[in-house]
């Protein structure tokens, strides 16, 4: 066992862990913190992944742009718990039966179908020589892509801002 | 040294708990994060996968193209969330809840 | 015999205007008639152009012929290309066909020049002004038909123009169809064109008959030579077959017995359609059939003998019937059933020559004698005419004392009675009131009895001649038939011309005017010329014809009084029927001349003959056995047949029980109630109730809860990935 391999479970488990509790809080703002927990233990992934381009976009949009609107919509509506009303009580148990199916399954085609062992050479401190060529790839070999990102970008803007206004342009 | 493969594993016990809180909870703002959650699993994935085929020198393989399909996630993921968030908002203050089980008048 | 066809000297090549140039003057009045409201002066030039210039390219063939006695084949058209079967549309020009284009362009332009005049007054007696343009367009029609007929190098193209003429017949026939010969409103014109046309068909039948056999036997052709050419190999039961079934065709057309009877009844169309097409052209393509088959006849004596008979007994049997009859048109269609009984005897007898020649001048004067007859009757309508206004003034003068009867200015006499002014019993004394017409009916009434030197004596004497040679009972009958013929063409002159006037409209009758009488005086001169055409020891129509129709030898064993009879001349036979002749004439100025008719007089010969006169004024009840053995039985059998077989029978019981039941028994018990109901029905209720029930179950699916959606597209991930790994 290496180091690597601790530092991997003992993150996985965090990872693992602020997952189940996003999910299991009764509290809505309690879910979102466990959330920004585990994007964050995602980045560091990313990181010994060599990707500290991808890690610093998971912090910087998920963890904090997304995460505060979430907070923020949370708060704004007051929503934080709702009351204990279930019209679909199979629904728990038919869901949690499949979730178990589901990784049994994953875990089972992962695991024989790998096609060998690969290791990752452990955490890699990176240089911006990665960074720049991979600025290259985006600008170059995606283009079009991510301008159509940006239209897609600007097209969310719209919609968000015209959803919310509608009210107001329907009580003039 | 780790396996690619408990990245894989990892991402699919996240992606299952994402799925389950989709699921499970009646709070559309929690089944947002769910999704979110999901989402995330996909990108460690697409990482991972991109690490090990980058590790394997697959022949003709952009060793950015895992990474650079995650910031494509990423922005789509965060416009979701702005026009997703912005209709709950709006149902909300329709219906004065955002309880997703009252939601159904659209059924046979 | 065959057709030179290396030569092409001459104007054969003109031959296809014989048929076109009538068919345009057809098409002018056809299609600019009514556009340009041609004047009746104008379609009647048009049409007399018409056929006029078929008469110039007929003299123009003629002439051609004169050169090239051989004559000529002139392919025009393909009409039926079938296998072996091969029949075109080619025109025959030799001395034969050359000769009946003539006549029939001839006469039939005079006619047509005459029919202006006569059907300009026509159309205003029976005030139907709008038929002038039709009648000439049928008149061309015919002309076109005729010409086909006679220029027919096939006996299919024969047979077209043969059904042609038949079908302008109907139609002149019929041409005043709504109306009686006296005008009254009636179906008998129509009745008498319906008869024409199926007495005809009685004989077409015959002539198909006839062709089927040629076409089967004689070398799969219609064409005359080589049906001819094998004809000489073929057997000659086969031969006598064909000819006499050809006669039934000739019976019908050439009215002979026993098919004579449409053509008295023929009468009710127009004069000049009586003179063109039942006196001089058509009715005698039964001759030229006949003349133009024989090399077919002259193959099989029996048949020519059996021919000769049927045309001596018609000519003898029909000139009885003209002793008996009153109507002027009557007598001479009698007359011309007669006469056209001499010519089918002569091409009987194989005397084609004389046949030809009898048939050349019997044109010439049966055309004078049918249309002066036609100035006689309109002389006599204008005379009512005239009367009625007369009349008409009278009655204004006296208001109201007479005043019923003479609305109808026409057809009606002051008793109410209808006039006939083709009765002879109302003519008499016309040679004073119409003097032109009385000479040219004289003209023609000499020629037409055989008195020399007029142009039938020559034909008629050369027929009684041949027979004289040949069949001795022939040349009695025809003896006897020329007697009758000079008695009831003497009686007609008497009754008609001599006298005093039996009626007002006689006495008032008026001479019919230049473009009626000038054609007259052209066939007159023909009619006293025509003998020339073929006089004793110089035969210009015998070398004529020679090169188309063989001279027949005959080894007849010639009687020792004929045996001076050099060149075609004996002087018994001429002297023999010449004192006939003049006999009857005699006798008839003794019955009907020195003691004229009065005023509803019975005929004076009614009190010696009893029944014969009686029997020849009723045309010795020949129609009326047809319809006791023929028609009425054949009609009772298609009452039977219409009542019994079809209605009661075919009908009701077959349609309506077996039929009608079996399919309601069906439809209704075996299909609607079993296959139906409970089949078909059952299955489509099955599957929409089916439908229902599973919908209604399904759509407890859709229950709106999305949270259950998204568990069903987990179930679906979890089953699809289960089916990867157990796969």
């Amino acid at each position: 066992m290496t180091s690597d391999l601790i530092v991997f479970l003992v993150l996985s488990l965090v990872a693992v862990a602020a997952a189940l509790g996003m999910v299991l809080s009764r509290n809505a703002v309690y879910s979102a913190l466990f959330l920004v927990l585990n994007f964050v233990t995602v980045a560091i992934f990313y990181l010994i992944l060599g990707a500290p381009f991808i890690a610093m976009s998971q912090i910087t949009v998920y963890a904090g742009a997304i995460m505060v609107l979430f907070l923020f919509v949370i708060m704004l509506l007051g929503a934080e718990s709702l009351a204990p009303s279930e019209v679909l009580p199979w629904q728990k148990w038919l869901a949690r039966g499949l979730a178990f199916a589901l990784i049994a399954e994953l875990i089972y085609l992962f695991w024989n179908t790998r096609p060998e062992i690969i290791t990752t050479p452990g955490l890699v401190v990176n240089s911006m020589d990665s960074l720049r060529a991979m600025a290259m790839s985006l600008f170059n070999d995606f283009l079009l892509p991510f301008e159509v990102t940006s239209i897609l970008l600007l097209v969310a803007m719209v919609g968000a801002i015209v959803l919310s206004k509608r009210e107001k342009a329907g009580q003039k | 040294m780790v396996h690619v493969d408990y990245y894989v594993i990892l991402s699919a016990i996240l992606f299952t708990i994402g799925a389950l809180g989709v699921l499970v909870r009646r709070n559309p703002l929690i089944i947002f994060m769910s999704i979110e959650l999901m989402l995330n699993a996909g990108n460690l994935a697409f990482v991972a996968f991109g690490r090990s085929h980058e590790l394997l020198g697959t022949p003709n393989f952009n060793p950015f193209s895992g990474q650079i399909f995650v910031f494509f996630v990423i922005a789509v993921a965060a416009a979701e969330v702005a026009v997703g968030l912005a209709l709950i908002v709006e149902i909300f203050k329709t219906k004065k809840n955002i309880n997703i089980d009252e939601m159904n008048s659209l059924k046979g | 015999m065959h057709l030179s066809e290396t030569t092409s000297s001459g104007f054969f090549y003109l031959a296809p205007w014989l048929v076109f140039a009538p068919l345009t003057g057809l098409l002018i009045n056809l299609i600019f008639g009514k556009l340009f409201k041609f004047s009746e002066r104008t379609v009647g030039i048009v049409a007399s152009l018409a056929s006029g210039a078929a008469f110039v390219v007929a003299v123009l063939l003629a002439y051609s012929v004169s050169l090239n006695p051989e004559g000529m084949s002139i392919p025009f058209a393909q009409w039926i290309h079938v296998g072996t079967l091969q029949i075109d549309w080619t025109f025959r020009v030799d001395s034969l066909s050359a000769t009946m284009m003539l006549v029939v362009s001839g006469v039939g332009t005079l006619i047509h020049i005459y029919a202006i005049g006569y059907m300009h007054e026509d159309v205003r007696f029976k005030k139907e002004e709008g038929r002038f343009t039709r009648f000439f367009i049928f008149l061309n029609l015919f002309i076109a038909a005729m010409m086909i007929l006679v220029s027919g190098d096939s006996y299919m193209m024969l047979f077209v123009g043969w059904e042609g003429v038949g079908l302008c017949s109907f139609l002149l026939i019929g041409f005043w169809y709504e109306m009686d010969t006296l005008a009254r409103p009636s179906w008998a014109n129509s009745n008498a064109a319906k008869k024409a046309f199926i007495t005809n068909r009685v004989g077409d039948f015959g002539f198909l008959i006839a062709g089927f056999l040629m076409f089967w036997y004689l070398g799969n052709s219609f064409q005359f030579d080589k049906v001819f050419e094998a004809a000489k190999t073929a057997p000659p039961e086969i031969i006598v077959a064909i000819t006499l079934f050809m006669l039934v065709g000739v019976a019908g057309k050439s009215a002979q017995i026993p098919l004579y009877i449409w053509l008295p009844d023929a009468m009710a169309g127009p004069t000049p359609v009586s003179a063109l097409i039942h006196a001089a052209t058509m009715v005698t393509a039964g001759v030229y059939l006949v003349t133009r088959s024989a090399p077919l006849y002259t193959l099989v004596p029996q048949a020519q003998y059996i021919v000769a008979m049927t045309g001596a007994v018609t000519a003898l049997f029909a000139a009885t019937i003209a002793v008996g009859q009153y109507d002027i048109k009557k007598v001479l269609a009698y007359s011309t059933i007669s006469q056209l009984g001499f010519m089918v005897a002569a091409v009987g007898m194989g005397a084609y020559t004389a046949g030809m020649f009898h048939l050349i001048t019997h044109a010439f004067f049966k055309a004078l004698l049918f249309l002066s007859a036609g100035s006689v009757i309109l002389g006599l309508e204008r005379g009512h005419h005239h009367l009625a206004h007369a009349h008409a003034h009278h009655d204004e003068k006296q208001k109201g004392k007479k005043k019923e009867g003479k609305k109808d200015d026409h057809g009606h006499d002051e008793h109410g009675e209808v006039f006939d002014p083709g009765d002879m019993r109302n003519m008499g004394g016309l040679r004073k009131t119409m003097p032109v017409t009385f000479w040219l009916y004289i003209i023609g009434t000499l020629a037409l009895a055989g008195i020399f030197p007029f142009a039938g004596f020559w034909s008629k004497d050369e027929i009684l001649l041949d027979a004289a040679k040949l069949y001795p009972t022939v040349y009695w009958l025809l003896a006897i038939a020329a007697f009758f013929t000079a008695f009831y063409m003497g009686r007609q002159i008497w009754m008609v011309f001599f006298g005093e006037a039996r009626h007002e409209a006689a006495a008032h009758a008026e001479e019919s005017p230049k473009v009626m009488t000038v054609p007259l005086m052209v066939l007159a001169a023909l009619s006293i010329l025509g003998g020339a055409l073929n006089l004793p020891y110089i035969h210009t129509l015998g070398h004529w014809l020679e090169h188309t129709v063989e001279l027949v030898e005959h080894e007849a064993q010639v009687a020792p009084w004929l045996e001076q009879s050099l060149g075609g001349l004996n002087i018994y036979v001429a002297l023999i029927s010449t004192v006939a002749a003049l006999l009857a004439i005699f006798i008839s100025w003794l019955i009907y001349g020195r003691n004229p008719l009065k005023t509803g007089q019975v005929d004076p010969l009614k009190k010696p003959l009893g029944f014969i006169f009686t029997g020849m004024e009723n045309k010795w009840f020949v129609d009326e056995g047809y319809f006791a053995v023929i028609i009425n039985p054949f009609k009772k059998l298609s009452q039977f047949i219409a009542d019994v077989i079809d209605w009661r029978f075919w009908h009701d019981f077959v349609h309506d029980t077996v039929i009608l039941g079996t399919y309601n028994w069906l439809s209704e018990i075996a299909l609607n109630d079993y296959a139906d109901q409970k089949g078909i029905d059952a299955f489509a209720n099955w599957l929409g109730t089916a439908t229902q029930s599973v919908s209604a179950t399904l759509r407890k699916v859709q229950n709106g809860f999305v949270r259950s959606y998204a568990l069903s597209v987990m179930l679906g991930v979890v089953l699809i990935l289960g089916y990867l790994i157990f796969k």
